[in-house]
């Protein structure tokens, strides 16, 4: 086991795992912070998806001990009141059905559209295809990639 | 979690539900709180007319949904109907998943594509019920005819005068009224509906952005310990031994022990009962992570069992073999087909190959379970409340209400959470620990230990009249049959087996029709997947009107419309109406652009089913690239669900059918070696990424019938619909799924 501080949604957390163990884990049964899902344990799916500073990662995929004092954002961390452009455009555009996806499919996406404020369909398309969704809403997503990114400019 | 205080609330409830009268007093059953947050406080002075409403004197009002929310937007329907009728503003209700009390909630599951048909007249007559028992208490209060009062937004007019009531104001009088029988209330006509009908963003959306929402994984309780087992792999097989040293030493773990299979369904699958667990070594630990190490640090060694020499070429030999041999029942036999075929003049046979494939729900299975002294408390994403309350019950010999379930959300289902099997595994680790322990599956345990969408053969036999009519259509269908899986081994003789050959009937003119069935035997556990028998008898039917369409030289959609000339309804298995597949075909085709030009390699497919209550055309429009590749662009629907509730609510369901069917037609193939399946996780069971999602375009036909299902009924046109398109880009037959590129590669080179 090794203690270490991480700093998780602006919070600073002292905690106690093994170095290896995947930050998904630590969010989850750790911290509590459940809005981040496990789907596939292996980076395939993207339903862990967190913001480690800028960048979106797969959490199932990140040992804690790598983090460090980089700061990790996750869903719950994203905005106070649902009010980032992504969350605002998934509302508008009634994106998710059963939702379990939802949380790694807005983190992937607010973290592209920080870079690339104005995507074309392809570059959606490519960068959210690591994001499966099994309920079938990816129609909705790229329209609701497409209004947030309208919206922000 | 406060169980004690879950047992006083529980008890208050049923109390208060025994002593009947107009307006029992509910106690708050405590809802889910796994965050540690304090339950509400019993509210005696609740209105509750009936099972559904609760509204207090603060106007706070409370729908408790019966029903499993599993993606399928099942909250957002109830509170549309329920606020419809009760004349309330749709965004002032609060929802709660209803108690697990048979008694009381006589539906606490989904199936079928059933639960908006099954609210339509329920839940309105809830609500309804309601609202006239506030208009009665109004009009005692003002001592007025209540036919001068009238109820609008939360508030009881007295038209003649404007005095107003809020329904708060009115809930200590409307609780001492006499009951108003359900069946006597008058619900409103369409024309004076509010929500119904009209496009409502879902109740649970905002939690869905936000990571708020509680799925069963997200369970939490204190001193909970989580929990993994290694399952034997083969279908039928056994723990033989195991040695769990290097897993006891792995941090973390707190305890190591076997767990027997529970009701493994008979090694042919005849007659079992489909609990159908895999048994094998289960570790627990202090957190999820420890306890996966612990498992992957496990020495194990499994008999294979009696089916550790199925292959799906052993499966596929079966499935040959058995499409010529002698039926176990005729389901159509209409006319007399073989003469028909013997003397055609022009005679079409074909086969179609559809394996298993699996559900793999983005939620892995998982429950939590705590087993106390004479109490057991589940907390499941599941489809079947009440089915886990009695299987817990039976295998722990306690009573059904010492057996507390807790229906969470569910992170997809599609016919998956149908199955209990993860909740009874949950029960016999929680047994061994005496603490809340949940269960997790990984997508590995997931896809290797599903339900599957059982693998089928079709042979057809058709013949065409000189004038392009179908004379003769004949249809084998052969399956790892899915009824005896439930039910005992006759029931595969009933002609009236409609679990094996559902949706096979053609809605088309014919004469002369034979359906007919013949099983295989397989290990692999096999059930509902979204749309059931009609997600590969659609496949049939839909690719082999098409090969007729071809042979006589007709254009596939006006071949189809030729053939539902006539208006009335046509019996088969299903009593069906031909003007309703005329209408969504000549939607889907009209807003699709049937017969405009496309690129070179482009082709355009259509395809129409009914199952579930609702008939649905597809018109698909593909390209096939390079090496074989299959992109599928568009797809063009149009849609008769009856009265569409929420119409956006029902796009929703076509468009994620129509991304859910893909799957199996582009890449998801579940195969079997040694009687276990080969796939372990998503890039070896490949389901539709965004990148191969098509643009997408849901059509609906107006209608004031009642609804029909919605979340299945998407599934079965579309694949055949892509094949069609296919077809029409490359000359080339899609004769098994999903599409193999080497046989379009191989064809279009040469």
């Amino acid at each position: 086991m090794g203690r270490m501080n991480l700093v998780v949604n602006g919070k600073s957390h002292e905690i106690d795992v093994a170095p290896e163990t995947p930050l998904l884990w630590v969010l989850r049964d750790t911290l509590g912070l459940t809005g981040t899902k496990f789907g596939c344990g292996m980076g395939l799916c993207g339903a862990c998806t967190v913001h480690l500073e800028s960048d979106a990662v797969r959490a199932c995929q990140t040992p804690v001990g790598s983090v460090g004092s980089k700061k990790i954002t996750t869903i719950e961390g994203l905005s106070p009141d649902r009010s980032h452009p992504v969350q605002k455009a998934w509302i508008a555009e009634q994106v998710p059905q059963c939702g379990y996806c939802q949380s790694g499919q807005i983190m992937q996406a607010a973290a592209f559209l920080a870079k690339h404020p104005r995507p074309t369909r392809e570059e959606i398309d490519q960068v959210m295809s690591g994001n499966i969704c099994r309920c079938g809403t990816y129609h909705r997503i790229r329209r609701a990639i497409q209004r947030a990114a309208g919206e922000a400019a | 979690m406060m169980p004690v205080q879950v047992e006083v609330n529980r008890r208050e409830f049923l109390k208060a539900g025994a002593t009947g009268g107009a307006a029992f007093i509910m106690g708050f059953y405590l809802p889910l709180r796994s965050r540690g947050q304090e339950s509400q406080p019993l509210q005696t002075n609740t209105f509750a007319p009936n099972a559904w409403v609760r509204i207090t004197p603060d106007n706070q009002i409370t729908v408790l949904v019966e029903k499993p929310e599993m993606g399928q937007g099942q909250r957002t329907t109830e509170v549309m109907l329920l606020a419809e009728e009760l004349e309330v503003d749709f965004s002032t209700i609060h929802i709660e998943q209803a108690p697990t009390i048979p008694d009381i909630y006589k539906s606490l599951a989904t199936g079928g594509s059933g639960g908006t048909g099954a609210g339509w007249s329920t839940v309105r007559k809830a609500g309804a019920q309601a609202r006239q028992m506030f208009v009665r208490a109004a009009a005692e209060q003002w001592s007025v005819d209540k036919k001068d009062c009238r109820a609008e937004n939360g508030a009881v007019m007295h038209t003649p005068t404007g005095r107003r009531f809020t329904y708060g104001e009115l809930v200590e009088t409307a609780s001492r009224l006499p009951e108003i029988s359900a069946d006597a209330v008058t619900l409103k006509e369409p024309k004076d509906f509010r929500f119904i009908g009209k496009p409502m963003p879902r109740v649970d959306t905002p939690s869905k952005v936000d990571g708020s929402a509680e799925f069963g994984i997200d369970v939490r309780a204190p001193k909970m310990l989580y929990a993994v087992i290694a399952r034997c792999p083969y279908f039928g097989g056994k723990l033989s031994s195991f040695d769990a040293n290097a897993t006891k030493n792995t941090p973390g773990v707190r305890a190591v022990f076997p767990v027997p299979p529970l009701g493994f369904l008979d090694i042919c699958g005849y007659g079992g009962r489909n609990l159908n667990t895999a048994g094998g070594v289960a570790v627990v630990a202090e957190s999820t992570w420890p306890a996966i190490q612990g498992r992957n640090a496990l020495k194990l060694n499994w008999d294979k069992g009696l089916g550790g020499s199925e292959t799906t070429e052993s499966l596929r030999s079966s499935l040959e073999q058995q499409a010529t041999a002698p039926p176990t029942f005729i389901a159509v036999d209409r006319g007399d087909t073989s003469k028909a075929l013997d003397n055609a003049a022009k005679k079409i046979e074909t086969t179609y190959e559809l394996p298993f494939a699996a559900h793999a729900t983005m939620e892995p299975m998982n429950t939590t379970a705590h087993v106390r002294e004479n109490e057991i408390e589940i907390w499941s994403p599941t489809q079947w409340a009440n089915v886990i309350q009695d299987e817990i019950a039976t295998l722990s010999g306690l009573s059904k209400n010492k057996v507390i379930v807790h229906m969470t959300l569910s992170g997809g289902s599609f016919g998956r959470r149908a199955q209990w099997d993860y909740a009874a595994e949950a029960w016999q680790v929680a047994r061994e620990v005496r603490k809340p322990v949940q269960l997790l599956w990984t997508r590995e345990d997931d896809i290797q230990h599903d339900f599957y969408r059982e693998y089928s053969y079709h042979r057809l036999a058709g013949s065409l009249d000189p004038q392009g009519g179908i004379v003769a259509w004949s249809h084998r269908i052969v399956s790892t049959s899915i009824r005896p899986v439930f039910d005992s081994p006759e029931s595969l003789k009933d002609p009236g087996n409609s679990a094996e050959v559902g949706g096979a009937d053609p809605p088309y003119s014919c004469p002369n029709v034979r359906v007919d069935y013949a099983p295989v035997r397989s290990v692999v556990p096999r059930a509902w997947w979204r749309s059931v028998v009609s997600s590969f008898t659609a496949f049939a039917v839909e690719c082999f009107i098409d090969e007729l369409a071809h042979a006589a030289g007709k254009d596939a959609y006006e071949f189809r419309m030729g053939l539902l000339r006539e208006g009335g309804k046509i019996a088969g298995g299903q009593t069906l109406d031909r003007r309703k597949f005329r209408g969504v075909l000549q939607l889907a085709a009209e807003k699709a652009g049937w017969g405009k030009p496309l690129p070179p390699g482009w082709g355009r497919g259509i395809a129409c089913h009914f199952s579930f209550g609702s008939y649905i055309a597809h018109v698909a429009e593909v390209s096939v690239e390079k090496e074989g590749a299959v992109r599928v662009r568009r797809v063009v629907s149009g849609v008769d669900c009856g009265t569409a509730v929420n119409p956006d609510g029902v796009r929703a369901m076509a468009e994620g059918a129509i991304n859910f069917a893909l799957t199996p037609v582009l890449g998801g193939e579940i195969s079997i070696k040694d009687g276990a399946v080969e796939q372990s996780n998503f890039h070896d069971y490949q389901v539709l990424r965004i990148n191969q999602s098509p643009e997408i375009e849901v059509h609906i036909v107006p209608s004031n019938e009642p609804p029909g299902g919605m979340g299945e009924p998407g599934v079965p046109p579309l694949a055949p619909a892509v094949a069609n398109a296919v077809f029409a880009a490359t000359g080339v037959r899609v004769r098994r799924l999903p599409i193999d590129r080497r046989v379009l590669n191989k064809i279009s080179n040469g």
